[in-house]
């Protein structure tokens, strides 16, 4: 019995949430006694793991699987399970990852728990928490089948530095020869910071008045190495992207500082960025429901208050550079 | 072509989340239900296909007759069948088994299910349903077209979109994008009508078995008050941020 972790890649380099995942399978896998086999597929550096508690990691290198295919990124996985006679998977809650996730569920018959926040409350039965009602609730699953699939939920757990001795085995599953479902195209920006990935994000709302003043929210995302994201009806007005939206319809949002700016808190925006740690609202009308859920508020004018706090935070960065 | 939209019956998204029976069971009481929001932007889009290209729509809901109408709302936005598996959708796999029965029964070309439901977020019968039926499968779709047996989609990754060329049977697990929120439907006094003279057909569940199960409920702990720093003041936002929150 093994705990098996599958360890997310791009270009190459291990995703943040990669480590995240390993420390989450490492102190599971001390939970059931056991030792942690990670999945890396075609990763650079997979010594990097140790630091995270792994001991083994099954590298596969194949260039079927540069262009990222659920179906045969799950099988390969599957396979990987079945070598390592796992008892629990862990993935990460990243876009590929939850797309991978129920294929694998069923190709090994594991009960499959997804937003998943903590470490087993028991291992016997096997009972995780997770978030529910859209980050309103948490909902305590019990996992059934023997096989274990969690999905861990983003930034809930952190790195845990753990060190161990990780050894490198060359992994080389069976992939079926062509796949029905092949990507033609992405369009992602480069050297932008993602929502997925970023951990602090700043959000603009209708109070911003239109798409034209949105210069300060990209200062403001700039200055601090943020993702810009915005409200729902921003993104119905066609004034920001669709993949900026956060809200219950549109992204989630676990960053470690969730910066709103002209958003007044409608309870879908809430139960979609809920899961950041700490939350700052700018807002000019003090009633704006905003202020009830946030930790620091400041009412005032968003178009005075934005590029003073830039200038600060500017100041800030020079003095602790 | 034939299309099928999975339709889960969820508390609307404004609704005051409680729980009852010692913190076991969602509390129903004064809670309007409505269709999941993803999986209502797959119904438009499947509206759309009907109307553009010619389809037959058949809606299914694994569910009790509380969902009827949410089912029947469907049906009075265009969908010109429904199906209810007489079931209490107790988790992500039986819901998956059940429709997967559904769809191999009724031999649909496009299998359209919103990326998650609102309620339980669990996010996987899409995927299971895809995987189970041995169909194509994009997951997190924002565009979709159908061109003979040939499909184009897009999906939302992390920090942007790719395009994916792919084949029916197609199931998809849609969300905002398949169309906007201004193009979504309320239906009319003629679509009600109608909705109550079509087919509602109640089938009795398949033998599944279930994969987890929902032990207990809690609510978040509640939040402290917000501290209000003056917008003369900046320099204490700053402050807090670092050596309080510790966050910059």
């Amino acid at each position: 019995m093994s705990v098996l972790v599958y360890t997310e890649s791009e270009n190459g380099r291990f995703k943040k949430t990669a480590f995240e995942v390993a420390s989450y399978a490492r102190e599971l896998a001390n939970q059931l006694g056991t030792s942690v086999t990670a999945v890396s597929i075609n990763a650079e550096n997979t010594a990097e793991l140790a630091s995270y508690g792994v001991d083994k990691v099954l590298a596969v290198k194949n260039d079927q699987l540069n262009e990222f295919n659920a179906k045969a990124y799950a099988n390969a996985l599957k396979q990987a399970a079945q070598q390592e006679n796992a008892g629990a998977v862990v993935l990460s809650s990243s876009a590929d990852s939850k797309y991978i996730a129920p294929i694998l569920s069923v190709y090994l018959n594991a009960g499959y728990a997804s937003n998943v926040v903590a470490l087993p409350e028991s291992t016997a039965p096997f009972q995780v928490k997770r978030t529910a009602f859209t980050n309103k609730a948490f909902n305590v699953t019990e996992i059934t089948t023997d096989i274990k699939l969690i999905g861990l939920s983003k930034n809930s757990f952190g790195l845990r530095e753990n060190s161990a001795s990780a050894t490198e085995e060359a992994f080389t599953p069976q992939l079926d020869a062509g796949s029905s479902t092949k990507v033609s195209a992405v369009d992602k920006a480069s050297g932008k910071v993602t929502i997925a990935d970023a951990e602090i994000v700043v959000s603009g709302g209708r109070g911003l008045k239109g798409p034209e003043n949105w210069g300060m929210i990209e200062d403001l995302a700039e200055t601090l190495g943020a993702a810009t994201a915005c409200s729902k009806p921003v993104s119905d007005l066609g004034w920001r992207p669709h993949s900026e939206h956060v809200g219950q319809t549109g992204k989630p949002v676990a960053s470690n500082l969730y910066i709103a700016v002209g958003i007044s808190g409608a309870i879908q925006h809430l139960a979609g960025i809920n899961a950041s740690k700490v939350k700052v609202v700018i807002n000019s009308d003090p009633e704006a429901p905003f202020f009830k859920a946030a930790d620091y508020g400041v009412v005032g004018d968003a178009f005075e208050v934005v590029p003073k706090l830039i200038e600060k935070l500017k100041e800030f960065k020079a003095q602790n550079a | 072509m034939k299309i099928l939209v999975c339709i889960s019956h969820v508390p609307d998204t404004t609704s005051k989340i409680n729980f009852t029976e010692g913190d076991t069971k969602f509390d129903t009481n004064g809670v309007q239900f409505v269709i999941n929001p993803n999986d209502e932007f797959g119904l438009t889009r499947a509206m759309w296909f009907k109307e553009k290209q010619g389809a037959n729509v058949t809606v299914v809901n694994v569910g009790g007759p509380e969902t009827e109408p949410t089912l029947r709302k469907a049906l009075a936005i265009g969908a010109d069948e429904a199906i209810r598996v007489n079931a209490e959708a107790t988790d992500g796999a039986f819901v998956a088994k059940q429709l997967a029965k559904v769809a191999q029964d009724g031999g649909y070309d496009l299998i359209i299910a919103g990326r998650e439901s609102i309620d339980y977020n669990g996010g996987m019968v899409p995927g299971m349903l895809a995987t189970l039926t041995d169909a194509n499968f994009v997951n997190t779709c924002i565009g979709l077209e159908v061109e003979g047996n040939e499909a184009t989609a897009v999906r939302e990754i992390d920090g942007g979109k790719e395009t994916i060329q792919t084949s029916l049977p197609l199931v998809i697990g849609g969300q905002k994008g398949l169309v906007e929120e201004s193009d979504l439907r309320i239906p009319n006094m003629r679509g009600i009508m109608m909705a109550r003279k079509k087919q509602l057909t109640i089938v009795e569940p398949a033998d599944a078995s279930n994969e987890t199960k929902a032990v207990k409920f809690e609510k978040p702990a509640p939040k402290g008050a917000v501290k209000l720093v003056s917008p003369d003041n900046l320099d204490e936002l700053v402050s807090l941020l670092h050596n309080e929150a510790k966050v910059i």
